[in-house]
């Protein structure tokens, strides 16, 4: 039976977990992942890890920050800590999102809806420290104690915490246990938001204390600001993949395809998330034939960042966040084209078509719109002729969080699937009220120590239990089955958690995009574009 | 008997910090900076056809080229059944509602019986003929249909929501004394008020008298012990209300319109786009070296450099 965990527990000194994850009290998965197939040994943390880092939330570690030597170090660290939460209420420091923040300080009622909605805590078994408010009340109390200065009556009312350095150290991993998907704000019949609690709280570590995911910052947004991309691809690599990409497309088509670069005054400016290059390159060829073949004015751009659409600020920093957003725009302005549209990339989608909304201003205010429905309006409009029969398969939809709940961009998808997948077949519940694969807020990339196991038992379980059951009826392997997941992070996840639970090898279920449904539909195209292999 | 004089003051200055207290919260969160977007959807003042499956403009190709509907209907009709109804809590968590709808709803019914025995009240004195003709009879039927009623379903629902908080396991660890205290506090007025109310003594007292002699500053009037200390607990929980978390009434107004509904685009040379220019001039003092704030850089001189490339443009 596991220990009840309160919230005060979360300044113990004892340097050990506050939680051990058992599989027995994980949210239990249909067979044949019920028995030993869905159970997999958990790897303890490397020894080494644990004699040097601060990994003393529970079993995994993400950040890995090194242990303090001396105990001003960690003064000197709480009192960082503590300045950064200051800035957090302050207008200079945090307008970008100070009115929901401290809405969500002073008016949560603690009826815990949002627990039901949150899918990690339901995944976990119901473990306390991954219930919504676990993490808010710790921040909440923090807020009334320190920044608001309230005294005995404030602890009376807000209750009390002990601000120390196991506290902050927890803090820091405990903000990279939520997926930052909102269904728990979207729950909340108040309105408060314990997913922006997470990023903000991010964002004091980050923006105050310099200490991140490194998969974020170091090998994210920085180098996605200092070589143009965070795969590390620079302009010449990244055409050199497309011309390559090109190729074989057109081979596998049977039409000859090019992708255009750098065309000034084109209509469309296509920004991909460039993972999609390096990892699935023929959603960038199924696009670049589609596009072509429709007759639109498109380019890609060679500009810095201006081909890789990952903002990844938008997990964990405002100020990354805008210097990417704005190096888009910039970009788009360059080349003087229409408007900018987003490959299939859910939190690329979401930051630069919505949040930065109200960064970008003047002439780098350059319209901005979804993939989808530029893909939705070429199938609809006759233009180009589709045979749907290509695609007889049984099809799932997944919906990533930013795009469907965070963006509104619902019907799109689903009416290309409709048209063209004669057994597509909805995943409950879907849509706004969707759940997230699992990789959000910037997991799907993380993967240090054993946190992919944390990320496929825990924050993607919810996921897997909705596939298995979109495809209940049909899981022999005879069948092949497609899980429609038009984002990248999300199709990382799928990638790494089918492998495995191994879906593919058991059930013949493969993940992709939705442009390479389109494109193997087409009538023009050689059949079979859609090659039914792990990847 | 208590001063008469003294439970009319507790009323009116309870009234008064309940207004003030109110309008200073709300101030306070109005005059927040603009946020950056952040909306959930569904967002209900959208296209009917794409509010019904939490659909935006989003889903149109060149959204900004089309004209903007406010679907005033749609928010109307979603902002009645979250205020009338707890709209939310029924969908999300039905066994809290079964508690927290009869309290609210209570609460609702007493508002309304009192601002009807006010307006009775005040067209009594003010047109007496007229009062006595009908409306009278009328507004004082309702009030004694809906004090009842609130108190009732008031003091059944703050009974229901103590115990939940007091015996649910994923309630009490975030339970502090000030959350049991409050609902305590309803029960209490609520009970001393209905008791005051029930055992006040044949043909002595009434409500409409109370009502007409705090309009009239009726010094003659004489209010039981017991009710009148049901008066003053009441008075002071009405003040008490807005300095608490429990003014979400007003927060909500904040997070529906202005966060999960905030869907308002930015054009060109628009007032938003004001806006974010004066905020786009704060400056910031995040410490971090990569952000390269020092507290004379703006925002915008921030978000123009790449801390990757030595800080260049
Ligand atoms: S965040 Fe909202 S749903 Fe969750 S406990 Fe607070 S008020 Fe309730
Ligand atoms: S944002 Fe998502 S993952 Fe995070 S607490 Fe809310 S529901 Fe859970």
């Amino acid at each position: 039976m596991r220990q009840k965990i309160k919230v005060a527990d979360i300044s113990k000194t004892a340097r050990e977990p506050l939680t051990h994850l058992e599989g027995r009290d994980l949210m239990p998965l249909p067979p044949p992942y019920d028995g030993p197939a869905g159970q997999h040994d958990w790897p303890p943390l490397p020894a080494q890890t644990l004699a040097g880092c601060e990994c003393f939330l529970d079993d995994t570690c993400v950040v890995n920050f090194p242990q303090p030597k001396t105990k001003q170090e960690e003064d000197e660290l709480v009192g960082k800590f503590l300045s950064g939460l200051e800035k957090l209420f302050n207008r200079d420091n945090n307008w970008t999102f100070l009115q929901p923040l401290v809405l969500t300080m002073e008016h949560c009622t603690k009826c815990q809806t949002c627990s039901d909605a949150c899918h990690i805590f339901e995944a976990s078994g119901r473990n306390e420290i991954y219930r919504p408010t676990f993490r808010t009340e710790i921040v909440r109390r923090l807020y009334f104690k320190y920044v608001k200065r309230g005294g005995l009556l404030s602890a009376w009312q807000h209750g009390d915490i002990q601000l120390n350095w196991p506290l902050v150290a927890r803090l820091l991993e405990l903000c990279y246990r939520c997926n930052l998907c909102r269904r728990c704000a979207q729950a909340c019949p108040i309105g408060a938001d314990n997913g922006l609690v997470a990023r903000e709280l991010r964002k004091v570590f980050s923006q105050e204390m310099g200490i991140t995911a490194k998969e974020l910052h170091e090998k994210g947004s920085m180098l996605q600001l200092r070589v143009g991309s965070s795969t590390g691809m620079n302009a010449a690599a990244v055409r050199d993949n497309m011309d390559f990409i090109d190729e074989d497309t057109s081979e596998r088509a049977g039409i000859a395809v090019k992708t255009p670069w750098d065309v000034e005054g084109a209509d469309i400016l296509l920004i991909h998330n460039a993972g999609e290059i390096v990892a699935w390159p023929d959603n960038p060829g199924a696009f670049a034939l589609l596009l072509n073949a429709a007759g639109i004015s498109w380019t890609l751009s060679s500009e810095l960042a201006g081909y890789d659409s990952i903002n990844y600020g938008v997990f964990y920093d405002d100020a990354q966040f805008a210097r990417v957003a704005i190096k888009h725009a910039e970009a788009a302005r360059k080349l003087k084209v229409k408007k900018i549209v987003l490959g299939e990339c859910g939190h690329a989608h979401k930051a630069l078509t919505l949040i930065a909304d109200r960064v970008l201003t003047g002439d780098l205010n350059i319209p901005r719109e979804s993939s989808l429905t530029l893909l939705r309006d070429i199938v609809t409009s006759g233009r180009i002729r589709f045979d749907p029969a290509r695609n007889d398969f049984p099809v799932t939809l997944h919906d990533p969080c930013n795009l469907v709940r965070l963006m509104g961009v619902v019907e799109p998808q689903r009416e290309i699937l409709r048209k063209l997948c004669p057994q597509f077949r909805e995943m409950e519940p879907h849509g706004v009220m969707n759940y997230c694969c699992g990789g959000g807020s910037g997991f799907a990339i993380i993967s240090g120590n054993n946190f992919q196991d944390w990320r496929f038992q825990v924050s993607g379980r919810k996921k897997l239990l909705q596939i298995l059951t979109a495809f209940e009826d049909c899981l022999d392997p005879s069948i092949p089955k497609y899980v429609c997941a038009p984002c990248s992070n999300c199709k990382g996840q799928f990638r790494d958690m089918f492998t495995y639970y191994g879906l593919w090898e058991k059930h013949r279920i493969l993940y992709g995009g939705l442009v390479e449904l389109i494109v193997n539909a087409m009538s023009d195209v050689k059949p079979g574009f859609l090659e039914w292999e792990w990847h | 008997m208590v001063s008469t004089i003294a439970i009319y003051a507790v009323l009116y200055a309870s009234l008064a910090v309940f207004v003030v207290a109110s309008i200073v919260r709300a101030a306070g969160y109005a005059r927040l900076p603009l946020h950056l977007r952040w909306e959930i959807y569904p967002v209900p003042h959208e296209e009917k056809g794409r509010a019904a499956h939490g659909g935006s403009y989003f889903e149109m190709k060149d959204w900004w080229t089309q004209p903007a509907k406010f679907n005033r209907s749609g928010e109307l009709k979603a902002m009645l059944a979250e205020m009338l109804f707890l709209k939310g809590l029924w969908e999300f968590k039905k066994k809290t509602w079964y508690r927290s709808y009869p309290f609210h709803l209570g609460l609702y019914l007493l508002f309304g019986a009192t601002a009807l025995l006010f307006s009775s009240a005040f067209l009594w004195i003010v047109a007496p003929r007229s009062w006595a003709a009908g409306p009278g009879i009328v507004l004082h039927g309702a009030c004694v249909i809906l004090g009842p009623a609130g108190i009732g379903l008031t003091l059944a629902g703050a009974a229901g929501l103590l115990l939940q908080r007091l015996t649910d396991a994923d309630l009490k660890p975030y339970t502090t004394p000030a959350d049991i205290f409050n609902l305590l506090f309803f029960i209490v007025a609520a009970g001393f008020l209905a008791a005051g109310y029930l055992w006040r003594g044949k043909g002595s007292f009434s409500a409409f008298a109370l009502a007409r002699g705090l309009l009239t500053f009726d010094a003659g009037l004489r209010v039981p012990a017991l009710f009148g200390f049901g008066l003053v607990l009441g008075a002071l929980l009405v003040a008490y209300i807005p300095l608490t978390h429990m003014s979400h009434f007003i927060a909500k107004y904040f997070t529906y319109h202005s966060v999960r509904w905030g869907d308002q685009p930015n054009g060109r040379g628009s007032g938003i786009e004001k806006r974010i220019a004066e905020m786009l001039t704060y400056r910031p003092t995040w410490a971090a070296p990569h952000i390269g704030a020092d507290g004379a850089k703006t925002w915008a001189e921030i978000a123009i450099t790449n801390p990757a490339q030595g800080g260049k443009k």
